[in-house]
């Protein structure tokens, strides 16, 4: 607590100060220079699971397919048409005339290659999630090959315009994840000129980039440093070193927004989800446990006033969210059961649940602590006394998957997958992190996660959707949202997905 | 002196061996290697198969045996998160953090040893107490936040120095002073007490009765009894910094070995945490040997016991 004060003392001190001072940007070099917060493990985008590896891949790679950030709209980027020629068999023709930056040419063997690389298991790529759905691909000639998938799974399109790139054939053979790691080749609109692993990149702009919706890079030079403490990186926006930060702590960003015309300070939604995950399949020691009683799970979602959360803590264009899928996401209907704040109504169903007087509840949380806290007052404010533990995120999984969590607060970023799938299938299936267990559930996800018809898939997801919300087994809460900060100089909208698009930052 | 050499090789060793099990099973108590290497956006089956992929699923003495089989033939293995040699990727970072550690050590040196001995010269005066508010002050300051005022003074305000980094020299005056003055009043203060009980003593009372000069008298007779006992003091405190200047390297983004070692243990990363704190635990050995060297050599009292 001394700690945090004592440091927005010297934050407060360095605004004070550095008012005198006019923060330059390197426009005049062509560079941008970005801050990392975290140190990014391995360029290779199927060897990292992190935010900033994604920014960096879809630099430096290009996927078969894009998704327009704003439209939705999917298009061809290395691939210009994809048709399915039966349930499980997606066959694509490929752009031609493409290069890699090593002057590789980018053809069928390629696409053959990175999948049938990627998609077995002993490869050990890191988000299995992302490629354990394709079996082979196949080429069928130069310019045209066929995805062949595990299960029937509508899903491909998005992933192939997302997590899955494209990589050299021969190259990675050559390297492999450890060599791609440190010089990476790909197709992108920008190369990799300088590696120093998790401290240092910089990228410099592909000049023969393919006519691709990515659009034409135009920043000529992009530097990376990882400088871990958020006060460091606002200092070095202010001596004019950095030009863009990101993720910086809402309480900062209104200070720098409150500053006037020095910095350009914007808010954006991300597709994190926050959630209480409660025991509702009675996995954990806790006995009697309460939360496989209904009106137990439906006191938790009335004691919390979620609004006062996202309009006091999390602010920006976080928004109160009632499903276990972020809003924008495909079939995530938002016509389902809602529980407005309510303590007294609360009080009265643990009542009549059998809990007059309350109960006492271990409470776990991984990060955020501060909402994790709030939280915990709302529900010991109804009678739920909550035993809060702030754990290590990779303790409080091991805790998870063995089923010993009777409540905690957790998070979710899909991947910045724009389907339902990516959250509520990962969470309501029966797998080790599945804390309800509903047969009904699992069994119309099945329908919808294997379905390619669209309108079917819409339907079967509302459906468990709709029967969660009704069993209150989640009390959802509200989706995150991050702050970017950038020099005057700089142009870019950021948008919804928290991926930061330099082909689309340019000069003022 | 090579009795003395290898029983404390011996000692080196066993320290090793025991640091490393207890750092290893340490580890695996924090929690699940496989959770925390397959990240926060993985899905548990994600986490099964890494299980598997990796072998965390077997005992953890068989773990360990294999690393420490591993280890013994110089091996340190791949670190889990960088996918690169734990070898190379340590040695990159190690270069910052001994700058870092050789800067703070002298810096603090430099001030302390001259400031104590000032003070302990005049008792009670001007000097002494100049140099005890700093060492107050030295104590009081959390460094994170000395740090900061630093960057907000030299960075932005007088634009002297770069905030953050490790390109040039000047990227380490800050850090430098901020390590080397944390370490700073503990020194100060043990070359003040031993210079006052030194001064007193019936021996120096007969360098100056047999007419030797003021600085032979100070330097040459009190200082080098004064100083053994700060020797084993700035060798630990050196230890201290090369592995404990996490924050230092956090708030100026130096990413060196200490802050690599924070990070490792967060994303228990087995084979890179292994081999830091064999490394820095091998550092005190070292430091402490050097000490005893050095203090025998200064007092020749020690070279026979």
């Amino acid at each position: 607590m001394k700690a945090a004060y004592l440091k927005t003392t010297a934050l407060a001190l360095a605004m004070s100060v550095a008012t005198t001072g006019i923060a330059l940007a390197d426009k005049a070099n062509d560079t941008l220079r970005v801050a990392y917060t975290k140190e990014l493990e391995n360029v290779d985008s199927y060897f990292n699971s992190s935010r900033e590896g994604v920014v960096l891949q879809r630099a430096v790679w290009d996927g078969l397919i894009y998704r327009d950030p704003i439209t939705n709209e999917y298009k061809g980027n290395l691939a210009t048409s994809w048709e399915w020629i039966d349930d499980k068999t997606l066959e694509l023709k490929l752009r031609e005339g493409v290069t890699f930056h090593n002057g590789d040419a980018f053809d069928a063997d390629d696409v053959v290659a990175t999948v049938n690389f990627v998609a077995k298991e002993e490869s050990g790529v890191k988000t299995q999630r992302n490629v354990n759905w394709m079996e082979t691909a196949e080429k069928v000639d130069d310019y045209t090959v066929r995805i062949k998938t595990k299960e029937v799974f509508p899903a491909a399109i998005e992933f192939l315009s997302g997590p899955v790139s494209m990589y050299p054939a021969e190259y990675y053979a050559e390297v492999g994840p450890s060599g791609m790691g440190l010089k990476p080749v790909g197709t992108g609109p920008y190369k990799v000129v300088e590696v120093i692993p998790g401290q240092k990149f910089v990228l410099e702009k592909n000049e023969n980039y393919h006519d691709s919706p990515k659009g034409q890079p135009s920043i000529g030079k992009v530097e990376i440093r990882t400088i871990p403490d958020v006060n460091t990186q606002i200092a070095e926006l202010f001596s004019g070193s950095l030009d863009l930060i990101w993720q910086v702590p809402a309480d900062q960003a209104e200070k720098l927004a409150a500053m006037g015309d020095q910095f350009v300070v914007t808010n954006e939604s991300t597709m994190r989800v926050g959630y209480l995950s409660m025991d509702a399949a009675g996995r954990s020691s806790m006995d009697p446990n309460p939360f496989q009683d209904i009106k137990v799970r439906q006191a938790v979602n009335y004691a919390i006033d979620r609004n006062a959360l996202v309009d006091n803590l999390l602010k920006g264009k976080s928004k109160v969210v009632w499903t276990p899928c972020f809003p924008s996401q495909f079939g995530c209907d938002q016509n389902v059961t809602e529980y407005p704040y309510d303590p007294a109504k609360a009080k009265e169903l643990l009542a009549e649940a059998g809990y007059p007087d309350g109960f006492e509840t271990e409470f776990y949380a991984y990060r955020d602590r501060d909402y994790a806290e709030a939280i915990s007052s709302y529900l010991n404010a109804v009678g739920i006394k909550t035993d809060f533990k702030m754990l290590q995120y990779s303790a409080l999984r091991e805790l998870n998957m063995k089923g010993e969590v009777p409540l905690s607060f957790q998070t979710w970023g899909s991947y910045s997958i724009n389907d339902a799938s990516a959250m509520v299938s990962q969470f309501f299936k029966h797998g080790s992190l599945d804390t309800t267990r509903d047969d009904q559930v699992l069994e119309w996800l099945d329908v919808a996660d294997q379905s390619n018809d669209p309108a079917k898939r819409i339907e079967y997801y509302s459906k468990a959707l709709t029967r969660i919300a009704d069993e209150a087994y989640w009390a959802p809460m509200f989706s995150y949202n991050t702050n970017y900060v950038m020099n005057t100089d700089v142009e870019y909208t950021p948008t919804a997905d928290e991926v930061l698009r330099f082909t689309t930052m340019s000069w003022k | 002196m090579l009795p003395f050499i290898l029983k404390r090789l011996g000692l080196a060793g066993l320290v090793a061996f025991t640091v490393s099990f207890i750092s290893f099973s340490l580890l695996f108590l924090s929690g699940d290697p496989a959770a925390a290497l397959a990240g926060e956006t993985a899905s548990g089956e994600d986490i099964e198969a890494i299980r598997r992929l990796y072998g965390f699923d077997r005992p953890m003495l068989v773990q360990y045996g294999e690393w420490l089989f591993q280890a013994l033939r110089g091996n340190f293995g791949e670190s889990y998160y960088f996918k690169l040699p734990v070898s190379s990727l340590i040695a990159d970072r190690l270069s910052v953090t001994m700058t870092l550690g050789v800067c703070g050590i002298t810096f603090a040196l430099l001030t302390a040893v001259p400031l104590g001995v000032a003070a302990a010269i005049r008792p009670n005066s001007i000097i002494d107490r100049v140099a005890l508010f700093l060492s107050v002050a030295g104590q009081a300051m959390p460094s994170f936040w000395f740090g900061l005022i630093l960057i907000v003074l030299f960075g932005i305000k007088l634009r002297w120095l770069p905030p953050s980094g490790a390109s040039t020299w000047q990227h380490f005056i800050m850090p430098t002073i901020v390590l080397g003055y944390y370490a700073m009043p503990a020194i100060m203060r043990l070359t003040r007490a031993g210079m006052l009980e030194v001064l007193n003593s019936d021996y120096i009372r007969t360098a100056r009765a047999k007419g030797a000069g003021e600085g032979r008298v100070l330097f040459k007779h009190a200082l080098r009894n004064a100083i053994i006992p700060v020797v084993s003091l700035a060798a630990v405190q050196m230890g201290f910094m090369l592995g404990g200047s996490i924050v230092v390297e956090s708030i100026f983004a130096l990413h060196g070995a200490g802050y690599l070692a924070w990070e490792s243990i967060a994303r228990n990363d087995l084979p890179t945490v292994q081999a830091l704190i064999l490394i820095f635990s091998m550092f005190y050995i070292i430091f402490t040997f050097l000490a005893d060297v050095l203090n025998a050599w200064l007092d020749p009292r020690m070279r026979s016991s």
